[in-house]
C-alpha cells in the first residue's frame, strides 16, 4: 500500500487527557484503573474511568447528540490541538473530502439504559425527552464528529466489537485510494455503560482486580473507557523523519465461535500476516508489538499462540490494558496512537499489574518500560464474533 | 496518494453477480424482480422470515431477526453468484443491531434484578450477524461491519465497491434492518424487517446482471435521491433504512441505462451509473 501520515492524533482515557497526560503516565507505568463507582452499577470489578465525562457541555446546535459517548467524544477532540488540525485539513481539501471513520461498540447506549428507568409506568413509553437517532444509534458519534469539524463527506461507523477502531484505518485507506476522498479524521469512541459490565460480567469475564495481561493469575477484563483520533493524510513531499506513517493493515474473521478466539490464534495470526504483507515488512522488521492482550484466559493464550507461530519468542511485547482497561470499540484507535507515541518518543510500555508471566506464553512480555530507537510496531486488535485486524505503524526514516 | 488526486481518480466499477432480497411482500429476488420493474402489481404484505436451517439447531432456537434475514439474503446471493461464501470477503450495514434483543438488555438493567444472558449479551454487539455468517460459511476473509444510521445502506455500498476495486477481488455486501418492539419502537418506527444482500466482483462474468459505476469526483452529489413510483413500495424505502436501495434493485430489475441517486447522508446523496449486462 501506499502509506499514509499520521499528521495528527490525539488520546484521551483513564490514564489521561492528551497526548501529555498519556505520555507521562506510560512512563511512570501508572494504571488508571479504579474500583467500579460508576452508575449504579454494583459489581466488584475495577474500571478505567475518564474522569469529568459528565461536565463536557455539547455546543447548543448540537445539543441533540448530548449523551456520554458524545461528551467523551468531544473532550478527546478539544485535545492537542486537533480541532484546529481538522479544520486546517478542511480548508485545505475541501469538507467534503475529508472523510469520518469512527469504531465503538455500545455508542450512546447508556442513555437508553437510563430512559428505561423512566418508562411512563402507565404506558410504558420512553420519555419524551429520549431521543434515539442521535444518542443511542451506533452512528451518532461520528455523525456527531462530523457536524462539529464542519466536514460534509462520507462518514460511518466501524462496529465489530473490539476490533473496531483499528478497522477504521482500512475504510479510510481504502476510500483515500479510491480517490473518493482527500484526508480522512479517524478514531474511536466508546463509554462505560452498564450492557458492557453486566454482559461482560454475564460471561465470567469481568475481573475483580484491576487486570492483569498475560500474568499466570490472570482472571478477565478491566472495562475502561476512551476518545482516540487521528487525522490521515497523503504523504508530503518534505516530512519530518519523527512523522508517523500507516504502512500495513490486515483483516480477518476466525470463523469459529461467537465469544471465543480461535483456540490456535489462527484468525489473529491471518490478520498479522496480512499487516505485514502490506508493508511490505517480515516479522523480524517489527520492534514491538502492542498486544490485544485483554487478560482473559483464552485470549491472551491464544494471541500469545498467534504471535509466537508468526514472531517466535524475541520481539518486545505487552498489553496496555493494565494502564487503560479494555476500551473496547476505542481500543483500536487508542493503541494506535500510544504507538505513535512508542514511535516519536523511543520507548516501548511495559505491560501492568503482571505478578508472574504465564510460563504457558511463550512470549518476550515487557514488563518494564525499555528506552530505544524504534522504527516499526504492530497493533492487535480483536473482538466478539471472531473479527481480527492488526495495524503496522512506522517512523518516516 | 498524490496520483489518486480527484482529476485523476478512476471509476470504481462493480458488476452485479447475485441478488438476495427480503423484505414486506418480497419473499426473494426472482420473485421480487417483475414487481420491481413494474410487470407486476406490488403486493404489500408483512416480511416472512424463513428459519435459518444451515444453523445447528440450538444456535436456530436463538437466532433473532437480524440472524435470519441476513443468512437468507447473503445465501441467495452467494448462491445466484456461483461463487464459494467461504472465500468473499463481507460488508455488513445496518441501522442498528437487534432491537429485540437490546430491549430485553435495557429492560433487565432496568429492573432490580440485572442479570443478562450470556446469549443476549454476545448477540448485541452490532457485529453478531456478520459473525454467525462467517462461522456458518467459514470465511475467514475479513468483515466490515458498518452503520450510519438512515444512510447505512448507501455507506455499506461504498464500502463494498470500494474493496471490490481496491483489492480487486468479489465482495458480498449484506444491508438489512430489523422492525423495534416498543417501548423503543416509538423514538424509532422501523415497521418492519428487510434485507438485501449484493455479490460484488471486479469482472464481468456470465452471470452479471449489472455494471454499476462510481465517478470518485462526482458520485457524492446534492442531487435529490430516486424516489419509486408504486406508492406502497415506496412507503418501505422511506420507512425502513436499508429498503433505500430499491432503486438500484428497481434500475437491475428493469434493465435501465443511466443514473440512479441514492440517499445517504443529510443533503448528501449517492449517484451510481448503471448498465444492464444482459
Amino acid at each position: 500500500m501506499n502509506p499514509l501520515w499520521l499528521s495528527h492524533f490525539t488520546a484521551t482515557s483513564g490514564i489521561g487527557r492528551g497526548l501529555q497526560q498519556t505520555l507521562v503516565a506510560l512512563r511512570q507505568q501508572r494504571s488508571g484503573l479504579q474500583p467500579c463507582t460508576f452508575d449504579t452499577v454494583d459489581l466488584p470489578t475495577f474500571v478505567g474511568e475518564v474522569a469529568g465525562v459528565d461536565a463536557v457541555a455539547l455546543p447548543l446546535k448540537l445539543a441533540a447528540f448530548d449523551c456520554r459517548n458524545n461528551r467523551l467524544a468531544l473532550m478527546g477532540l478539544l485535545q492537542d490541538g486537533f480541532v484546529d488540525a481538522v479544520t486546517a485539513a478542511r480548508q485545505k481539501y475541501g469538507a467534503q473530502r475529508v472523510g469520518v471513520f469512527m469504531g465503538t461498540s455500545t455508542s450512546g447506549i447508556l442513555q437508553t439504559e437510563l430512559a428505561y428507568r423512566r418508562c411512563d409506568p402507565v404506558t410504558g413509553a420512553l420519555p419524551a425527552d429520549f431521543i434515539y437517532g442521535t444518542t443511542h444509534n451506533t452512528f451518532s458519534v461520528a455523525d456527531f464528529t462530523r457536524q462539529y469539524l464542519g466536514l460534509t463527506g462520507p462518514a460511518v461507523v466501524v462496529s465489530s466489537a473490539c476490533s473496531s477502531s483499528a478497522k477504521v484505518f482500512a475504510s479510510a485507506r481504502r476510500m483515500m485510494a479510491a480517490g473518493l476522498i482527500d484526508a480522512a479524521v479517524v478514531g474511536g469512541v466508546d463509554s462505560l455503560c452498564l450492557t458492557t459490565l453486566y454482559g461482560f460480567n454475564s460471561l465470567g469475564l469481568i475481573s475483580t482486580q484491576a487486570c492483569r495481561p498475560f500474568d499466570a493469575g490472570r482472571d478477565g477484563i478491566s472495562i475502561g473507557e476512551a476518545a482516540a483520533f487521528a487525522l490521515l493524510e497523503p504523504i508530503p513531499p518534505h516530512r519530518d523523519a519523527n512523522s508517523v506513517l500507516l504502512l500495513g493493515v490486515g483483516e480477518s474473521s476466525d470463523a469459529y465461535h461467537m465469544s471465543s478466539p480461535h483456540p490456535e490464534g489462527l484468525g489473529a495470526r491471518m490478520a498479522m500476516q496480512e499487516a505485514l504483507k502490506m508493508a511490505q515488512l517480515d516479522a523480524a522488521d517489527i520492534d514491538y508489538i502492542n498486544l490485544h492482550g485483554t487478560a482473559t484466559q483464552s485470549n491472551d493464550a491464544a494471541e500469545a499462540k498467534a504471535v509466537s507461530a508468526l514472531f517466535g519468542s524475541m520481539t518486545p511485547c505487552s498489553s496496555t490494558k493494565g494502564a487503560t482497561g479494555h476500551t473496547l470499540g476505542a481500543a483500536g484507535g487508542l493503541e494506535a496512537v500510544i504507538c505513535a507515541l512508542s514511535l516519536q518518543h523511543g520507548f516501548l510500555p511495559g505491560g501492568l499489574n503482571l505478578r508472574q508471566l504465564d510460563p504457558a506464553l511463550p512470549l518476550n512480555y515487557l514488563k518494564e518500560n525499555r528506552s530505544q530507537a524504534v522504527t516499526r510496531v504492530l497493533s492487535n486488535s480483536f473482538g466478539f464474533g471472531g473479527t481480527n485486524c492488526s495495524l503496522v505503524f512506522g517512523l518516516a526514516v | 496518494m498524490t496520483q489518486h488526486s480527484k482529476k485523476h481518480a478512476q471509476a470504481l466499477s462493480v458488476f452485479v453477480e447475485g441478488i438476495g432480497l427480503l423484505g414486506p411482500g418480497l419473499s426473494n429476488w426472482a420473485q421480487a424482480r417483475p414487481q420491481l420493474d413494474g410487470s407486476v402489481p406490488y403486493e404489500a404484505g408483512r416480511c416472512v422470515l424463513p428459519l435459518p436451517m444451515a444453523l445447528p439447531p440450538a444456535e436456530r432456537r436463538r437466532a433473532g431477526a437480524i440472524v435470519k434475514v441476513s443468512l437468507a439474503v447473503g445465501q441467495e446471493a452467494v448462491e445466484a453468484s456461483g461463487l464459494r461464501a467461504a472465500v468473499l470477503p463481507s460488508v455488513f450495514s445496518s441501522s442498528s443491531g437487534d432491537a429485540i434483543n437490546c430491549h430485553e438488555i435495557c429492560k433487565a438493567l432496568a429492573s432490580s434484578d440485572r442479570l443478562i444472558s450470556p446469549t443476549r449479551f454476545h448477540n448485541s454487539v452490532h457485529n453478531a450477524a456478520s459473525g454467525y455468517w462467517s462461522i456458518l460459511s467459514s470465511s475467514m476473509a475479513s468483515s466490515s461491519v458498518l452503520c450510519a444510521r438512515d444512510a447505512s445502506f448507501a455507506a455499506g455500498l461504498l464500502e463494498a465497491m470500494t474493496q471490490v476495486v481496491m483489492e480487486q477481488r468479489a465482495v458480498l455486501l449484506i444491508a438489512y434492518d430489523t422492525e423495534y418492539p416498543e417501548p423503543l419502537h416509538g423514538a424509532r418506527p422501523v415497521p418492519d424487517t428487510f434485507g438485501v444482500g449484493l455479490v460484488l466482483a471486479p469482472e464481468r462474468s456470465d452471470r452479471s446482471l449489472a455494471r454499476w459505476t462510481l465517478e470518485p469526483a462526482s458520485c457524492l452529489t446534492g442531487t435529490a435521491a430516486y424516489w419509486l413510483d408504486e406508492p406502497a413500495l415506496e412507503q418501505v424505502r422511506r420507512s425502513i433504512p436499508a429498503a433505500r436501495c430499491l432503486p438500484l434493485l428497481r434500475s437491475t430489475a428493469a434493465q435501465s441505462v443511466g443514473e440512479v441517486v441514492l440517499d445517504y447522508l443529510e443533503g448528501l446523496q449517492l449517484a451510481v451509473q448503471v448498465a444492464p449486462c444482459r
